[in-house]
């Protein structure tokens, strides 16, 4: 029952973030690459509902940026200047999933105010936004990353299992390789190896595929122990018997067999890849501004007056942590699901 | 004897598999040394020609592999295109700074896993094992960039360590002057490496908690030890004389493995913490496209690695009968 419960929470928080990402657009009151270059890191605007007088409006509202006259560079909250949260507003056009256009935003404020959940950027750009925004890139390399990882694997270790002999010694000691070295530096040393000077939606892929390409092992050396005892089944051999093809067998009986296991790899790989991306991102390798990922997002923080001045800079990266803490919990809940249909 | 020398076949393995990858590696990268002479009409083709041939550029594959692994095995890296030196002396000094980077955050990390390992393992009911429990998994999920980033903000705001480098800016740095004020440096060292390893340790920690802890449940479990305790044997005896010599196997080889891990989040924690080791000689060299460099990282790396395996190894043959004996 408490396991059950583990994994219903896991899974809500899941499908909220995955489809807070995914309508990024709806959510966030600006685009990522909006600019506001008058509000160079806007603290969180603050929600209210009472004003200065005071009396108690039933809309909330936020106040305006004024400049705090004791503190340069700062703001205070302009009181004189109210605007009131309105919802489903028209704003600027986005695509949900690359294809429905729209103009709707969930909420916004009359210009010139600002509405900023998350505070702004340099740029004055929302953070809000930029975190939704960059989740879609993040996200999405991590599932891609993780499902060519997996695929690999399956592919791999099916014929290591399956074959085995000399290839299965060959594949094997060739995975423990990729195993053992430190993955960020086989990371970097492949992406030497690759065009520097490329387009933002190249440098996407050649980050999916490089972390796809060097996570091949760890799934293999699962899907081949799969393939190894599926082999021995007596399904299979009656199957081989009567004249079955490789791959039907491949196909047909040891795939099959490897789902829980494929399953549980993906939701292990996921949050991996998504962390490399980050940090590859991080680091100066992924994709460049004004695109917005959740490791561009946490590049800002490489300067120390960012990171020392401007706490809701970190917020990205805080909310990293439930995002990691829900996909591994899933992972258990899986495994240990496994485990018990098994026995 | 076996034992060793069938480790030392299988290290030797490992470390020409990851050479002729680097090897390939540098093979694939586009271009070479003469693309750019080949701009320059003046230059006629033959002469390009006769420079490939001189330098081995037209031999095959495996001829130019066995020449580069004859000039490693001499000690020459190559030559660094974007520092205008030869790598060998530059990584060197990277290496070392790392080395004492990930050699300080291995001894703290080991040093607080093995007892927290030990009592959550021996007493798994009591409210202290249970919350020792529970940060670690939070620990777990924590990004590493999260953390150092955290620990970079509490140097900055606080000012108790410093918050970059490896020296103060006063300190002199090279060996020769060093002796006249030797413990001062090493104070300074010290103030500068705290953050980093501590931060380095943190990360690596709730793993190497979860290793003890399982490897010591698997045995304090076992007949053996139900009936020591049925003698009477007090609990630190058997606890420390007992089990934990029987639970060190699997730790023993994961010690290798940990190295591994230990490099790449040492590789973060010395961009974000700017620790002058070979993280940022190796981001830079990616981003500069400085190829020799990156290939003599990496196998450095590797030779890091399989130097550790190969630690455990021999421990391995010192702790475990059964593997002399074998």
């Amino acid at each position: 029952m408490r396991r059950n419960a583990k994994l219903a929470i896991a899974l809500t928080l899941l499908v909220i973030f995955h489809s807070a990402v995914l309508f990024a657009g709806f959510l966030a009151p600006y685009g990522f690459a909006q600019q506001d270059r008058d509000l160079p890191f806007a603290p969180p605007t603050g929600i209210h509902f009472v004003d200065a007088s005071p009396r108690w409006h039933a809309r909330p509202f936020v106040y305006g940026f004024a400049d705090d006259p004791d503190n340069p560079g700062a703001y205070r909250a302009d009181t004189a200047a109210v605007y009131p949260i309105h919802f489903f507003v028209q704003g600027a056009p986005y695509k949900i999933a690359g294809v429905l256009s729209a103009r709707t935003h969930l909420f916004g404020v009359e210009d010139p105010g600002r509405i900023f959940l998350m505070g702004a950027d340099s740029f004055g750009r929302d953070q809000f936004a930029r975190f939704l925004f960059g989740g879609q890139l993040s996200l999405l390399a991590g599932v891609l990353a993780a499902v060519l990882s997996v695929a690999l694997g399956i592919v791999i270790g099916g014929i290591a299992g399956f074959h085995g002999g000399w290839l299965d010694d060959l594949l094997m000691r060739g995975g423990e390789l990729f195993l053992a070295l430190p993955w960020l530096y086989l990371l970097f040393a492949v992406r030497a190896a690759l065009p520097l000077d490329v387009s933002q939606a190249q440098v996407f892929l050649l980050l999916v595929a490089v972390v796809g390409l060097i996570g091949w092992a760890r799934p293999a050396r699962m899907i081949r122990g799969v393939a190894l005892s599926a082999k021995e089944r007596n399904f299979v051999l009656a199957a081989r018997g009567f004249g079955a093809s490789r791959t039907y067998l491949l196909r047909r009986h040891i795939l099959p067999e490897a789902y829980g296991v494929i399953l549980t790899q993906l939701t292990l790989l996921i949050p991996q890849y998504i962390l490399a991306e980050v940090t590859l991102t991080f680091l100066g390798l992924g994709v460049g501004e004004p695109m917005a990922s959740w490791g561009t997002l946490l590049a800002a923080l490489q300067q120390y007056y960012v990171l020392s001045t401007y706490w809701w800079m970190f917020l990205p990266a805080v909310l990293l942590v439930p995002l990691f803490l829900a996909y591994y919990a899933a992972a258990d809940a899986v495994q240990e699901r496994l485990k018990s249909v098994a026995l | 004897m076996r034992y060793l020398t069938r480790r030392l076949v299988h290290a030797g393995f490992l470390f020409i598999g990851v050479s002729f990858f680097s090897f390939a590696l540098l093979q694939w990268a586009p271009g070479d040394f003469f693309d750019e002479l080949r701009l320059n009409p003046r230059i006629s083709a033959q002469t390009i020609d006769g420079l490939r041939a001189e330098y081995g550029l037209d031999q095959s594959l495996p001829v130019r592999y066995e020449r580069w692994l004859a000039s490693i095995a001499q000690g020459d890296l190559g030559y660094s295109i974007a520092y205008n030196s030869p790598v060998g002396p530059l990584i060197a000094v990277r290496a070392r700074n790392t080395l004492v980077l990930t050699g300080c955050a291995m001894i703290v990390a080991w040093a607080l896993a093995i007892p927290l390992g030990i009592y959550t393992a021996a007493s798994r009911r009591s409210w202290l094992s249970r919350s020792i429990g529970v940060a670690t998994s939070t620990l777990l999920t924590i990004p590493d960039l999260l953390l150092f980033l955290c620990l970079l903000l509490l140097a900055v705001r606080t000012g108790w360590v410093p918050a970059g480098g490896m020296f103060s800016a006063s300190t002199t740095l090279d060996a020769t002057g060093a002796d006249a004020a030797l413990w001062p440096n090493i104070k300074d060292l010290a103030a500068h490496l705290f953050l980093p390893a501590a931060g380095l340790a943190l990360v690596t920690l709730p793993a190497l908690i979860r290793h003890v802890r399982s490897a010591m449940i698997d045995v304090l479990d076992s007949p053996f030890l139900r009936a020591a305790r049925g003698h009477g044997i007090p609990r630190a005896r058997l606890l420390f004389h007992y089990a934990l010599p029987v639970a060190a196997n699997p730790l023993i080889s994961l010690f290798g493995f940990s190295i591994a891990t230990m490099l790449s989040a040492s590789l973060i924690a010395e961009v974000v913490l700017s620790w002058p080791g070979l993280g940022p000689l190796l981001i830079e060299a990616t981003l500069s496209r400085d190829v020799y460099v990156v290939v003599a990282t990496v196998l450095l790396s590797a030779g890091f690695l399989v130097f550790g395996i190969l630690v455990s190894d021999l421990l391995l043959f010192a702790v475990d009968p059964r593997i002399r004996q074998e």
